[in-house]
C-alpha cells in the first residue's frame, strides 16, 4: 500500500529534525532558562505528526439560520465558486461544506449547522479507496491524493456524512490553494494550505474564520490534543455529540445542540 | 458413451458474420458513449454526487457476478464429477472468462480516470474490498486460462481436476469480494449486510447458468451440431433451483430488515414505494425474472426448447433488475445522516426525499457494450480454438442416457 509522501518520508525527516531540536533544546543557560526552545507550531517544511488532531466544535446554538458565511468563505478559498462547473447540473456541483436546517421530528426544535467532511479517526472512505489515493495524515486531516485517485467513487459510496463530491467536468479556473481535476473526488481539507503554514502565517479554516468575522463566532478551530486549545477547553466544558456517533466513527468535528 | 471430440466452429457462414457485425456495432457504439462521457466528464450522465453508480456499474456488476457462475457447468464435472457436465466445461470456462472481461471493460471505462489503470494495478490498499477484487479479477483470468489448458492439451489433463477445484474455490471468494462490495458499506441503509456475500453467489449460479444456457442452445443452434434433450433438461432444472435459491435470498434479506424498524424507511422505499425501484422489483425482478421463467421450467412448456431460451433471457432481465434495485435503488434511498431529525433545507440534497436517477444513452451503450464484447470473446475464442464438442446428443454424452 501507498502512503502519501508526507507521511512516509517523514519518519526520517522527522528524526532528523528531533534530533535537530534536541540538541537545540539543549542549550540551556540554567536549569528552566533555555536559550533556544523548540516553538509549539511545527515549520512549514516539517512532516506533520500525530502530536496533534485538527478538530472543529460547532455551537448550533450559534449557528445563524439563513447565514453561509462559512460556505461563501470555502467556496472562494478553494476556488469551488470561480464558475468553472457551468455544464454541471446542481446534483453534481462540488459541495465541500453545506448548510443544512434540521427539525427534531418529535419536539419540533429546529436547528442550523454547517455539514462538511467530519475528519474521522476512522473514516470509512480510507478504508474503502482501492489505490489509497484517500488517506488520513498523522494530524487527522482526510484528503485526497488527487495523483492516485481514479474517480471510483466508492469513497462516496461509503461516507456516511455524504461529504464528497466527484468532479463532472473539465475546470481551468482553479485556486492556488486546492488542485481540482476532472474525474477525481474531492472534499473539505480543513484548509491544509492555512494550518499547515508556519506559527505567524497560521490562520483557521476559511469556514471558521468567517464564521468568527461575521460575529457568531459558532466554529472553534484546534488542536484537539492540546488541552489549552481553545476547542479543547470549550469541548470540556460543553457537552458535545458526533453526527452519527453510533458508527464509532471518532469525528474530528463535534457538534454542540444537535 | 463415445470419446468427446472438440472441434472449432466453422465461421464462414453469412450467419457467423452477421452476428460479428452486430455485436462489434453495439461495442463500437458503448466504446463511443464512452468517449463522450470521458471527454466531456460525467456531467453528461445521470450520474451525480448522490447517485454516483449508475448504469454502467449495473451491467459491470451483474456481467462479473454472472462470469463466476457461469463457470459453475465446469465446476459440477470436475468437482463434482457428474460425467455429462464434462464436455461442457470448455464452454463453461470460456464464457467464464468473456463474461468477466465484458464486465471489466464497462466498470473500468467508467472510472473518472480510467488512463489511470495502472494506478489500480500499482498502488493497493489492502484493506480496500475493491483492492482485493482487482487481485481476485485478474487472478480469474490467470486461474481459468490455466484450467482451460489442463482440459484442453491431454499430456495435462491429470492436472485438470486439481485446477478445477482451485478455479471453483478462486470464484467462489472472487463472488464473496463481489457481495461486500455493498456488504461492507456500513453507513448505508439498503447495504451494510453479510447476506450479500453468499446472495450474490447464489445470483451469479442463476445468472451464470441462463446465459450459459442461451449461449449452448444458440450455438448448437447455428453450427447445426447435435444437443440432447438430457443436456437442457438437466441445465433447466438446476437453473429453476437457482432460481429459487436467490428467491430465498431475497426474501431472508428483506425480511430481516422489516424486522428491524431502522429499516423500516429504506424497505418501504424498495417494496412498496412510489419509485420506479418498486415496479422494478415487483414487476421485473420477482413476477418477470423470478415466478415466470420458474413457471416455464416446471410446467409442460419446458419441453420447448424455445421456452427454455425465453426463460433464460428472463432470468438476465430479470438478474439486471436486481442489479438496478440494488445498486441504483440502494443509492436513491438517502443517507440518514441526522437520526430522528427531518431535514427542513439543504443545498446538498440531503433530505427525505428519494434522490431520481435518469441514465444517459451513452452510460446505457456502454452497458450494453459490455455483454457484447463478452460474447464477441465467446465467438471468436469458439473460431479459433476447440471450446465446442462436435456432438452434445444425448447418446454421445449422457452416461445414463437410455434410448
Amino acid at each position: 500500500m501507498s502512503k502519501p509522501e508526507a507521511a512516509s518520508n517523514g519518519i526520517s525527516r522527522r528524526q532528523f529534525l528531533g534530533a535537530g531540536a534536541a540538541t537545540a533544546a539543549g542549550v540551556t543557560l540554567a536549569p528552566g532558562i533555555s536559550l533556544i526552545s523548540v516553538a509549539q507550531a511545527k515549520p512549514v517544511a516539517e512532516a506533520v505528526s500525530s502530536d496533534k488532531r485538527w478538530g472543529m466544535l460547532i455551537d448550533t446554538n450559534k449557528c445563524a439560520k439563513g447565514c453561509s458565511a462559512c460556505v461563501d468563505a470555502c467556496n472562494t478559498e478553494n476556488g469551488l465558486n470561480s464558475g468553472d462547473e457551468q455544464h454541471s447540473r446542481p446534483e453534481q456541483k462540488s459541495q465541500w461544506i453545506r448548510k443544512v436546517d434540521l427539525r427534531d421530528k418529535l419536539t419540533g426544535h429546529e436547528v442550523s449547522l454547517p455539514l462538511m467532511c467530519q475528519h474521522c479517526e476512522n473514516p470509512p472512505c480510507v478504508d474503502v479507496c482501492p489505490t489509497g489515493a484517500s488517506f488520513k495524515r498523522e494530524d487527522g486531516v482526510v484528503l485526497v491524493d488527487k495523483h492516485i485517485c481514479i474517480g471510483c467513487r466508492y469513497c462516496m459510496m461509503a461516507c456516511p456524512y455524504k461529504a464528497r463530491s466527484f468532479i463532472h467536468e473539465e475546470l481551468t479556473r482553479q485556486s492556488e490553494n486546492a488542485p481540482r481535476g476532472k474525474g477525481t473526488v474531492e472534499s473539505c481539507t480543513l484548509c491544509v494550505h492555512r494550518i499547515d503554514e508556519d506559527t505567524a502565517n497560521k490562520r483557521d479554516p476559511a469556514c471558521a474564520e468567517a464564521c468568527n468575522t461575521e460575529g457568531h463566532k459558532a466554529m472553534i478551530f484546534g488542536d484537539l490534543k492540546d488541552a489549552g486549545s481553545d476547542v479543547s477547553k470549550a469541548l470540556k466544558m460543553h457537552s458535545s455529540k458526533a453526527i452519527r456517533e453510533d458508527l464509532g466513527l471518532n469525528p474530528g468535528i463535534r457538534y454542540r445542540g444537535i | 458413451m463415445k470419446k468427446v471430440n472438440y472441434l472449432e466452429i466453422e465461421g464462414k457462414s453469412s450467419g457467423f458474420f452477421v452476428l460479428l457485425g452486430v455485436l462489434g456495432a453495439i461495442v463500437l457504439a458503448g466504446l463511443g458513449g464512452m468517449y463522450y462521457m470521458e471527454h466531456h466528464g460525467h456531467y453528461v450522465t445521470g450520474m451525480d454526487n448522490q447517485i454516483v453508480w449508475g448504469m454502467p456499474h449495473v451491467f459491470a456488476v451483474f456481467l462479473i457476478v454472472a462470469a463466476s457462475g457461469a463457470l459453475n457447468v465446469a465446476s459440477i464435472g470436475t468437482v463434482f464429477g457428474k460425467a455429462m457436465y464434462k464436455p461442457l466445461g470448455r464452454l463453461s470456462s470460456l464464457l467464464a472468462i468473456a463474461l468477466l472481461a465484458g464486465g471489466l471493460m464497462v466498470l473500468v471505462l467508467d472510472l473518472g480516470r480510467p488512463d489511470r489503470l495502472v494506478v489500480a494495478m500499482t498502488y493497493y490498499n489492502f484493506k480496500s474490498i475493491f483492492a482485493w477484487n482487482i487481485i481476485l479479477y485478474n487472478g480469474f483470468f490467470a486461474v481459468v486460462v490455466v484450467y482451460i489448458w489442463m482440459m484442453m492439451q491431454a499430456s495435462m489433463n491429470k492436472y485438470y481436476k486439481a485446477a478445477g477445484f482451485f478455479a471453483f474455490f478462486w470464484r467462489l471468494i472472487l463472488t464473496t469480494g463481489t457481495g461486500s462490495i455493498f456488504g461492507f458499506l456500513v453507513a448505508r441503509p439498503g447495504y451494510d449486510a453479510a447476506i450479500m456475500a453468499p446472495m450474490f453467489i447464489i445470483m451469479s449460479f442463476s445468472f451464470g447458468l441462463a446465459i450459459f444456457l442461451l449461449v449452448l442452445m444458440l450455438g448448437y443452434r447455428w453450427t447445426e451440431r447435435p444437443l440432447g434433450d438430457d443436456v437442457i433438461r438437466k441445465l433447466k432444472n438446476l437453473l429453476g433451483v437457482f432460481i429459487g435459491a436467490v428467491m430465498y435470498f431475497v426474501l431472508a434479506y428483506h425480511l430481516t430488515n422489516l424486522y428491524a424498524t431502522e429499516h423500516h424507511g429504506v424497505e418501504k422505499f424498495i417494496l412498496a414505494g412510489d419509485s420506479e425501484h418498486t415496479t422494478i422489483f415487483w414487476v421485473m425482478q420477482i413476477l418477470l425474472g423470478s415466478i415466470a421463467p420458474l413457471v416455464i421450467i416446471y410446467t409442460k412448456l419446458s419441453a420447448s426448447r424455445l421456452w427454455i431460451g425465453i426463460a433464460s433471457l428472463l432470468v438476465i432481465i430479470g438478474g439486471l433488475a436486481q442489479m438496478y434495485v440494488i445498486i441504483i435503488g440502494g443509492q436513491a434511498f438517502p443517507l440518514e445522516i441526522f437520526p430522528g431529525m427531518e431535514v427542513v433545507s439543504s443545498s446538498f440534497a440531503d433530505g427525505n426525499s428519494y434522490h431520481t436517477y435518469t441514465p444517459s444513452l451513452a452510460e446505457t451503450l456502454l452497458g450494453l457494450s459490455g455483454i457484447a464484447a463478452a460474447m464477441l470473446i465467446v465467438t471468436l475464442g469458439a473460431k479459433v480454438l476447440r471450446f465446442m464438442p462436435d456432438s452434445l446428443a444425448d447418446k454421445d454424452v449422457n452416461p445414463h442416457h437410455k434410448g
